[in-house]
């Protein structure tokens, strides 16, 4: 029901919207809780486990009762808070978690059964016989549990992340963050102002309350505009704090578009539901104020039972009654400022029935005291209420009960580093511990200040504090006159009794089901938790935890302090995966490299391939052909016959300069270059230090002083830090510079023996056997552009690599294309490279896999006896030169089945095929036109001692078992005359 | 987490790629049972450990970083290249 | 016969939306300086005399538009602008990567909340001023950052990489121009 004029609501502006396919008047400033509170509707939802009807609650992110899907497809909303969302022309929720309505809902059987569904329920039911977990009982809970769904679809809604930075991030607007705020930002501090609500004040727009002789929102309105007018400060609201992480980094979590209809136009069609903010703050001050807890009695879950300071939150901030005859109970003072202000807009209250026996009294509404509340009835709403106190039991009419069993105050981000709350008996609450985190100063109720005054002070101070760790001296500024009403309880957790009394409303927690796990011996909080799942889903238990430990304690016979606190972990409020994922679909997931001859790759029909990063072309389908391999069978004989071109700009490639280049090298490669003339290349490996092989590739000696050094594809951004590592760590003292140069040059392999017909027609200077033999390099131009060639080959051709800026990568690849042509060449894929490079045993990172040596690889000989390097006294160790271990070998099908696949396994014919018996494994396969048969090559138990032996190759992932045979690496050409002639 | 680079400042922990601990390194020659206990035999306290982070997406130093690995408290960071890990003789 | 040039992000730039433009850089050369040891004072004499600026403090970037030396990374700085002095090899190594880096510029009121979506440093005009540059990540890609002008933000990553630049910029553009 809506009080005329009460409120900061626009009483003026009405908003259309809709709640299970009815529609409903509220006002601008609603959220749809109150509004549907103002409409008398209190069944919103139904239980997780019983499906029992369930009403709001709270009036903020902590409720657990009152959640609500909205929006339609694949942009459907579930778990939305309706104490959260903000009503907008148009809105539409509907309940979840019941069918085929809220009020009629089928799962409410449960309820019937629930004998039978108690603490550990699952645990016991659903153990034995095992097979029956996947067919029968996974999806029987599944059917039944669980809270709002998910569409199914991909949510194409936008979502980002951000970063931001500032010197003092103030968590919570109430009185305390609004001064710490206000402390700061006067003394010029970067500050940012985090508020989880959407609009800044916290309380002090809940309570009917006076600031230096002002209605406490009007000072909140003029405090806020003052930090808006402050430069340094950034106020972000709809922004919840979700975590605390290390050196002062903190997560959170803005609603950016939740309460705005969905997007009609072009420009606000990528506004973001959410934004996920990571934040780097010097200090914080944690202001989050304190979450009011319930008091647990038989059938203490109806709706229309709230609590007490919600039912004062609706009242004062949205101007709506959430009953006609409202009772209170409670066990400290501050509740009975509830009766008070409903009592003053003329609602009546027909009691406060609080269990001390030393309440205040009150000369406006009656108050009942040493009484408890011991009962509910209404079916789908509260109806009466019977009061237990000396007199006996006694049914009050009424049709909403604010209840509160006092304040915890909101200390979950202290805990979020490790620290664990203390127990204030005072207070009956969890207090953070002292400097919990470093850095964060706690302030006003979250820190147990519970007055306005009180919160006014501490806020000031945490600023003060603060600043002062920053280097920052500030005085306390004046505080504003406010009240400084003490805060009186005696803690009442559970009122005894007969029946369900209800600690987790979202979980369907009893103070039974608790007991019960503490009989069964599930005695520590964090195995009652799971047992009973009591603190669990959305709502984590802000609103049951404590009294649910509570309860554990006295049916443990300890203490609330020895019992303890489970662990609070990030996040503070549900966040969802498109937030925290956001950007990272779709194309966002890796960045894209592309080849300058990407675009004209394509239009020669390649498909691409992803290789690391980077796109390259796989193929090129030519007319007529279906499948990838009659291109790749192609391209092969194209090269072995006339000249094939291939983009190899991915290999990284970096340029070494310095006095010490040459000691570099020797450091770092197993061969020695500090020998290399001159205009010459080598073939070189890499080991790790543990002595396996990192990589492999070939260096230029440019200059003097001048290496060019090519790694592969895979491993360039490895190798680039291992050579920061040996001259930043291991060798300080080389005077040697390098960086990578793999972006500035487009550069392409030129194979076949047409190669140098092609190229020595296309450079400007001459290309010959005397000029550029087998393993040169040189600078050239091409049509005046300075580029380099290197006489080098991957694929056992004569062959070159040509490199020229990037810029122009685009047209020199267009131009050997079409010099190609008339060779009857043209471009090959990565596929066909493979084939290449196989047909001659050359290894890539297939074989280099992490696990090989140099022995292995058969290379051994490539490790200088001259000089030591980086890996070799590693390398040496006894296990890594036994000539059992599994070494590279070709092999080729014998069997029926001409097939050959890399991961297959290889066996003795005669073993049996397991694990004990297992000799290898294939590491790269493919069919060779050359040959007319499938190659491979094979890390096989002593390979190289095995050649002519007959071997059982099997791939039960792809159902393949055959013989093959064990033959030289080396198919095609093994004395190499191709390549050098 | 957040790594004060000597040369970068305060930056996020995503811009730096760990290693393991920061100890010096053996000589070339130093022969396999050192270089094993280097490579492999290495403690793991709970407490201050100096260890290696390098800043690859920034300016690329490596690092010697010093943090609690009990806490996370960062205790020191400085550039890896005046830490004294270098080959100390027996250069190649 | 001519080979045709082609700069990183033909095709993609310029783009503007909202208030926040950004557009494609094509300086005539850029060169990585690489002190030797104990060659920074030398080096950056030679530098002062050659192209009027000194070699760069970390995070500074020296000179101005048309020619400016900006702290590339540990023990090295970029030379954009003119072709290097080869003079200048006697202290440093010199390395040509006019081709290497594609270079954009990101400007207007609002450059920085664009940013904020994608690089973890803060780029705020009070923090991040004129003259400051950063080695940083921009979306997972090594990246170079310097304050060009009050509004304007000069953003370098690989060339390989200019479309998913332009990609990710764009995106941050729209989300941040939606926002209103």
């Amino acid at each position: 029901m809506r009080i005329s004029g009460k409120g900061l609501v626009s009483h003026n502006r009405t908003v259309n919207f809709s709640f299970n396919g009815k529609d409903y008047m509220g006002l601008e400033g609603d959220t749809l809780a109150s509004a549907l509170l103002a409409n008398d509707v209190h069944l919103v939802g139904r239980s997780f486990k019983y499906h029992r009807p369930r009403g709001i609650l709270t009036a903020g992110s902590e409720e657990p009762n009152a959640l609500v899907s909205t929006g339609k497809g694949a942009a459907r909303d579930p778990n939305i808070r309706a104490t959260q969302q903000e009503l907008f022309e148009g809105l539409a929720a509907q309940s979840q978690n019941c069918w085929p309505s809220v009020e009629r809902d089928v799962m409410a059987v449960n309820d019937l059964a629930a004998p039978f569904l108690g603490a550990g329920f699952y645990y016991k039911t659903f153990m034995w016989p095992a097979p029956l977990w996947e067919k029968l009982y996974e999806p029987i809970i599944r059917r039944a549990a669980g809270l709002g769904a998910l569409s199914g679809a991909a949510n194409k809604d936008p979502y980002e992340k951000a970063f931001a930075f500032c010197d003092l991030l103030v968590i919570g607007s109430g009185p305390a963050g609004l001064m710490a705020a206000l402390t700061a930002g006067r003394a010029g501090t970067d500050v940012i102002l985090a508020e989880d609500d959407s609009r800044m004040g916290g309380r002090l727009l809940a309570e009917v309350e006076e600031i230096d002789g002002k209605p406490a929102h009007v000072w909140v309105a003029e405090g806020l505009a003052e930090l808006e007018a402050m430069d340094n400060v950034r106020l972000m609201p709809r922004t919840a704090v979700t975590g605390v992480y290390d050196q002062g980094t903190y997560s959170a979590l803005e609603r950016v578009s939740h309460h705005l209809p969905p997007s009609q136009s072009l420009k606000t069609a990528h506004r973001p539901r959410e934004c996920f903010w990571r934040v780097a703050a010097k200090a914080s001050v944690l202001a989050a104020g304190a979450i009011e807890r319930p008091i647990a009695f038989r059938n203490n879950d109806r709706p229309g039972i709230m609590m007490a300071g919600a039912v004062r939150a609706y009242l004062n901030r949205w101007g709506v009654a959430p009953g006609a005859r409202i009772t209170v109970f409670a066990n400290n003072d501050d509740a009975h400022r509830t009766a008070r202000d409903l009592v003053a807009e003329g609602v009546h209250v027909t009691a406060v029935i609080d269990s001390r026996h030393d309440a205040p009294d009150s000369g406006e509404f009656p108050v009942i005291k040493g009484a408890m509340i011991c009962d509910s009835a209404g079916r789908q709403r509260l109806e009466s209420v019977t009061i237990r106190s000396v007199n006996g039991e006694e049914k009050l009419q009424t049709d909403c009960l604010a209840v509160s069993g006092g304040w915890n105050p909101s200390v979950h981000l202290t805990c979020h580093m490790g620290a664990r709350p203390e127990w204030n008996r005072e207070l009956a609450a969890f207090l953070p511990k002292p400097d919990a985190v470093p850095g964060m100063v706690v302030a006003g109720a979250a820190n147990g200040v519970f007055s306005t005054h009180g919160a006014l002070q501490d806020g000031a101070q945490a600023a003060v504090t603060a600043l002062a760790g920053m280097g920052t001296s500030v005085d306390a500024p004046p505080l504003p006159v406010a009240s400084d009403a003490p805060y009186r309880i005696s803690p009442l957790w559970a009122v005894p009794g007969k029946g369900r009394a209800w600690l987790d409303f979202q979980n369907d927690v009893t103070v039974k089901d608790v007991a019960q796990a503490a009989r069964e011996n599930f005695r520590s909080v964090e195995h009652m938790k799971r047992y009973t799942t009591q603190g669990m889903a959305t709502d984590q238990g802000k609103n049951s935890n404590v009294a649910a430990l509570a309860v554990l304690a006295d049916a443990t016979g300890r203490s609330i302090a020895e019992t303890g606190v489970t662990t609070f972990r990030p996040p503070f409020v549900p966040t969802s995966i498109a937030a925290m994922g956001a950007g990272a679909e779709d194309q966002g997931f890796k960045p894209q490299r592309y080849l300058t001859s990407h675009k004209a790759s394509l239009q020669r029909g390649a498909a691409n391939i992803e290789v690391g990063l980077w796109y390259r072309a796989s193929y090129f389908a030519k007319d007529g052909e279906s499948t990838w391999r009659q291109s790749c069978d192609r391209e092969v004989t194209m090269v072995r016959k006339a000249v094939g071109v291939c983009d190899v700009s991915t290999l990284g490639k970096i340029d070494i300069q310095g006095p010490d280049a040459a000691q570099l090298l020797d450091l770092a490669y197993t061969n020695l270059f500090s020998t290399l003339k001159l205009g010459r290349v080598r073939y070189g490996l890499m080991l790790r230090e543990d002595g396996f092989v990192m990589d492999d590739g070939t260096t230029a000696r440019l200059g003097e002083n001048h290496y060019v050094m090519t790694t592969t594809t895979a491993a360039a951004g490895q190798v680039m830090a291992h050579l920061e590592y040996l001259t930043q760590v291991v060798r300080p003292d080389l005077d040697v510079r390098f960086t990578s140069v793999t972006d500035q040059w487009a550069q392409f392999s030129v194979a076949g023996p047409k190669a140098r017909d092609l190229i020595d027609a296309l450079v400007d200077e001459d290309v010959n056997g005397e000029t550029f033999p087998f393993m040169a390099c040189g600078a050239i131009t091409v049509s005046g552009v300075a580029g380099r060639l290197f006489r080098i080959s991957f694929s056992g051709e004569h062959a070159y690599e040509i490199a020229v800026p990037a810029r122009y990568g685009d047209a020199l690849y267009r131009l050997l294309l079409e010099r190609a042509d008339p060779f009857g060449g043209g471009p090959y894929g990565m596929e066909a490279l493979n084939v290449l490079r196989i047909e001659k045993g050359f290894i890539t990172h297939a074989e280099i896999n992490g696990t090989v040596t140099a022995f292995d690889l058969g290379m051994q000989g490539l490790v200088s006896k001259k000089k030591s390097c980086w890996g070799k006294a590693l390398s040496e160790r006894d296990g890594l030169m036994d000539d059992d271990r599994m070494r590279l070998v070709g092999l080729k099908p014998v069997g029926a089945m001409q097939v050959l696949s890399a991961g297959a396994h290889l066996f003795d014919p005669d073993a049996t095929v397991e694990r004990v018996n297992d000799l290898g494994y294939v590491t790269s396969v493919g069919f060779s036109p050359t040959l007319g048969h499938m190659i491979g090559l094979a890390m096989l138990s002593g390979g190289p001692d095995r050649m002519g032996d007959t071997i059982r190759l099997v791939d039960h992932t792809r159902g393949i078992d055959t013989l093959c045979e064990v033959v030289n690496p080396v198919f095609f050409d093994p004395e190499g005359g191709r390549v050098r002639g | 987490m957040r790594i004060t680079c000597p040369l970068c400042g305060a930056r996020d922990r995503r811009e730096f790629t760990y290693k393991g601990a920061a100890l010096p390194v053996p000589a070339l020659e130093a022969g396999v049972a050192e270089w094993d206990a280097h490579v492999h035999l290495r403690d793991n306290p709970a407490g201050p450990l100096e260890e290696l982070w390098q800043h690859d997406m920034g300016c690329g130093a490596w690092l010697k970083v010093t943090r609690n690995t009990a806490t996370h408290e960062m205790l020191g960071v400085a550039l890896a290249q005046d830490a004294g890990l270098a080959i100390k003789e027996g250069q190649p | 016969m001519q080979l045709a040039a082609q700069f990183p992000c033909a095709g993609l730039l310029p783009l503007t939306i909202g208030d926040v433009t950004l557009t494609e850089d094509t300086p005539a050369a850029m060169t990585l300086i690489a002190p030797y040891k104990g060659q920074e004072k030398p080096l950056s004499d030679a530098l002062n005399a050659a192209h009027g600026m000194g070699f760069p403090a970390p995070n500074r970037a020296t000179g101005k538009a048309d020619a400016r030396a900006i702290w590339f990374g540990r023990a090295q700085a970029l030379l954009v602008g003119p072709v290097a002095d080869p003079e200048l090899a006697a202290h440093a190594a010199l390395t040509d990567l006019s081709d290497g880096w594609a270079v954009v510029r990101l400007e207007g009121a609002r450059a920085e909340e664009v940013m904020a979506r994608l690089v973890p440093i803060d780029l705020r005009p009070q923090v991040f001023k004129r003259g400051h540059t950063a080695r940083t990540e921009l979306k997972h890609m090594m990246a170079s950052i310097t304050r060009v002008g009050p509004k304007a933000l000069q953003i370098m990553v690989f060339r390989s990489f200019s479309a998913t630049l332009v990609h990710d910029l764009k995106r941050a553009m729209e989300a941040v121009a939606a926002r209103g």
